[in-house]
């Protein structure tokens, strides 16, 4: 069935192939499901350890964590960095796999540690280590799904991808609390069992995922541009699509309040409970893994682009009930199913969007740009938002955000004409078209 | 066409209208790289010498192993919990019988007996004049505790169908439950007024896949008179040199009360710690001192314990337990030299008492609270104590 990786070849022998593991419904490729499955062997992996890191640091420990986060803002300009040189080396030669495993594998790497360190610092460096893997693996892995789906069907394998990675992030804490329940107290068996299951993670994507991908087999780059230099990296700016569709991430990124404030609000405006507080996460995520495949689909058909705006209308919406004065128990499973959806209609999408507006030779560095461009401008909207809530109060701080982020949407439509269907699948196919 | 109409049928294949709109294109054959690149079938180009059925038994393999390492650490582990249920040796006597917390019935201290055997983690009673005596263990499991004018307050853990829960319980003094709330992190401070009206507690809230590693505290304020819950310090209106504090990143935490009105707290914001001095009937709290965490008030109401955050101390090891005099604004350091983690309580006017991590869970040490004398053990395994009567 690992046949079916090789969809740059003709379609005719693609076909067959890659219906091997779901027949007849799913044209995914091999290499996506086996990314699909690395991702969720990886998530249950990490978040394992994120669902019993408070409670080991403060019970296991006797550790108080607080201003545990005060490093997240230094580590978070790094993690941009470090994303950027693991896309400019993924492409360096088509070593894409080889960068991808180096990520996972040092995420791995960490579990081990965290048995070893036993204070606050050090754990933190653990997890900046962990991050750090995360942050290498991410774009040469996006770049081998485009890599190896069909233009057409880019939005689809994302969602796959999008969606058995939420799994593990849903299953990771189940499998830690249960390891609990055997073992009370038994952090280090966690910790062990989670760098058993990364390490499962790697395995698959050393057997399973190919180390070189069909369209950079073929015949060299025709021009410069397309070799990947690092020159050509920063060049890909000047390619007018790109340009665009990253300027409009970073538009939107800088109107997309973080997801904790999200959570905050919710509690804070629509009175959930303490007690479902730690809860609100999943309610996002399921919503998230159930419409990361139909979105992606949609997006196929419809053009990205439009799917990748329209979860912005999602997550206005989601603020516009944050707002509202209604009083109604359903009011946040609303919010957390506007929330999840905002995700499924813009995470992978945007990725199967941007794929197609860089030349193969370049995707991981291009993709690495608009990733990190975009958490760029999230992080700063964090601070921004943090900012207005401490001068006017959270109620006027996201009323700002919605209005921020309903002129992000239509300063982004305006920029869409000037590079106009950047992520239509029509013109996906025209990219790559002119990349041969 | 017909190639293309193979991609229509495998790919878009669920929706007429799609294959439509993806028309053939002659792109979707000229990929680059494709059959002509040479390299059909890449799963068999690349590992040569393994097959699918090869890398399917490497797989296996490796299966087997992982989850045998993962196999071994959970059964270790789960041996090593159903170890602590049997009493250490040199461990203190522990044996079931009735703990009060009511003022009266002679001086005694109550806590959290973390000593292993069948009652560890019960709240436990000795003499004031015997600490580290035999212990006379409730039946009730808190992880933390305080009491104060016959009211406890228990955080404990609740089992549930995957993970812990955790609850504050109002206890009377017959060790009663006479209200239960739902919480919404790992219980950490605990207080109660010396009345026994107030009650207040601290957890810590995060840690989800969302957060990351930005931890954040809820401190809430029971009355059990009137039954009135404040859910959050943050819905009160705190005041730092006459101006409003509205931060998004304000955290409160360690609740001491002067009486049932008035408390001291820590508030956070900004990078920076402040004893704050709150007021339940307007809530309402000015800060009255920086560099505070954790404060414990003398029962003359004149001095705070706390926690300090001293220059030069290792970034693992922050805190030293200082002393700060309310109305000259002076403060010292103990005797203590060891960096400290708890919210420290006065056995009587002059004397600390204090958790630092044992081998057994944690123990109680005291230090004279003017800077004098010098640390000692009061008793080991022991968590969360409060003198009574």
């Amino acid at each position: 069935m690992y046949v079916s990786e090789s969809r740059g070849s003709t379609p005719a022998v693609t076909a067959p192939a890659a219906r091997g593991l779901f027949p007849g419904r799913s044209a995914v490729s091999a290499t996506v499901l086996a990314l699909g499955a690395v991702s969720l062997i990886t998530d249950i992996s990490s978040e394992m350890v994120t669902a019993v890191l408070p409670l080991y640091l403060v019970t296991g420990l006797g550790l108080s964590p607080l201003g545990f986060g005060l490093l997240d803002g230094v580590y978070n300009g790094f993690s941009a960095l470090v994303r950027l040189v693991g896309g400019h080396l993924a492409d360096r030669g088509g070593r894409h796999k080889p960068v991808a495993a180096l990520g996972y594998g040092l995420s791995a790497l960490c579990k081990p540690l965290l048995l070893a360190v036993h204070t606050l610092p050090l754990i933190g460096a653990v997890l900046a280590l962990d991050r750090t893997g995360k942050g290498l693996r991410t774009a040469p892995r996006d770049a081998l799904i485009s890599l190896s789906s069909p233009p057409e069907t880019r939005g689809r394998a994302f969602g796959v991808h999008r969606a058995m990675d939420t799994t593990g992030a849903l299953l990771g804490p189940l499998a830690a609390f249960l390891i609990l329940r055997q073992a009370a107290e038994g952090y280090d068996a966690v910790f062990t069992v989670s760098f058993c299951v990364a390490a499962l993670g790697v395995v698959v994507l050393l057997l399973f995922v190919p180390s070189r991908s069909p369209e950079l087999t073929g015949p060299a780059p025709a021009t410069a541009a397309e070799r990947p230099s690092l020159r050509a990296a920063v060049g890909l700016l000047g390619r007018r699509e790109l340009r665009g569709l990253s300027l409009c991430a970073v538009v939107l990124g800088l109107a997309t309040v973080s997801d904790s404030f999200v959570y905050l609000m919710l509690q804070r405006r629509l009175g959930v409970s303490d007690r479902w507080f730690a809860l609100l996460p999943l309610g996002t995520a399921a919503a998230f893994l159930l419409l990361a495949v139909p979105l992606g689909r949609w997006a196929d058909r419809v053009g990205r682009w439009r799917v990748f705006v329209g979860g912005h209308f999602a997550l206005l919406a989601a603020y516009g009930l944050l707002l509202s004065h209604v009083h109604n128990g359903a009011l946040p499973y609303a919010v957390l199913a506007l929330h999840g959806s905002f995700y499924a209609a813009t995470d992978g999408v945007l990725m199967a969007a941007a794929a197609g507006s860089v030349p193969a030779a370049l995707r991981s560095s291009g993709l690495a740009l608009v990733q990190t461009g975009q958490a760029a401008a999230r992080f700063v909207c964090s601070i921004a938002f943090g900012a207005a809530w401490t001068a006017w109060g959270d109620r006027s701080a996201l009323s700002g955000a919605a209005v921020a982020l309903a002129l992000s949407v239509v300063l982004s439509l305006r920029l869409r004409r000037d590079a106009r269907d950047a992520g239509s699948p029509r013109d996906a196919g025209s990219g790559e078209d002119a990349d041969g | 066409m017909a190639e293309a109409g193979e991609v229509r049928e495998s790919g878009v294949r669920e929706s007429g209208r799609a294959a439509e709109e993806v028309a053939p294109r002659p792109e979707v054959g000229a990929e680059p790289g494709g059959a002509q690149g040479g390299e059909p079938g890449l799963g068999r180009g690349r590992e040569p010498g393994l097959g699918t059925r090869g890398r399917l038994l490497v797989l296996l393999a490796c299966v087997l192993v992982l989850a045998c390492v993962a196999g071994v650490a959970v059964w270790r582990a789960g041996a090593r919990a159903h170890e602590k249920d049997q009493a250490q040796a040199g461990g203190p006597a522990v044996r079931a019988g009735t703990v009060s917390l009511a003022a009266d019935g002679g001086r005694r201290i109550v806590f959290r007996s973390m000593a292993w055997g069948p009652h560890r983690d019960e709240l436990t009673t000795v003499p004031a004049g015997a600490p580290d005596g035999p212990r006379t263990a409730s039946g009730v499991k808190c992880l933390r505790f305080y009491a104060a004018g016959g009211t406890g307050i228990c955080l404990q853990a609740v089992r549930g169908p995957v993970n812990d829960t955790y609850r504050a319980v109002v206890l009377d003094s017959g060790l009663r439950v006479t209200r239960t709330i739902g919480l919404a992190g790992i219980p950490t401070r605990a207080r109660v007024s010396p009345s026994g009206r107030m009650v207040a507690w601290t957890v810590f809230v995060g840690g989800d896949s969302y957060a990351g590693t930005n931890f954040s505290t809820r401190t809430s304020i029971l009355d059990t008179r009137t039954g009135t819950l404040v859910p959050t310090l943050e819905d009160y209106t705190v005041t730092r040199d006459g101006s409003r504090v509205r931060a998004a990143d304000v955290n409160f935490w360690g609740v001491t009360f002067a009486d049932d009105q008035h408390f001291y707290a820590t508030l956070a914001t900004g990078g920076h710690t402040y004893l704050i001095h709150g007021d339940t009937a307007t809530r309402t709290a000015v800060t009255v001192h920086t560099n505070v965490e954790c404060p414990s008030l003398s029962p003359d109401g004149t001095r705070v314990a706390y926690k300090k955050r001293v220059p030069g101390a290792s970034s693992d090891a922050p805190w030293r337990l200082y002393v700060l005099d309310l109305a000259t604004g002076r403060e010292h350091a103990t005797a203590e030299h060891r960096d400290i983690d708890d919210q420290a309580v006065w056995s009587d006017d002059h004397t600390l008492v204090y958790a630092m991590p044992g081998d057994y869970g944690s123990d109680l040490y005291t230090v004279p609270a003017d800077g004098t004398g010098a640390p000692r053990l009061l008793t080991r395994s022991a968590l969360a104590p409060a003198w009574l009567g």
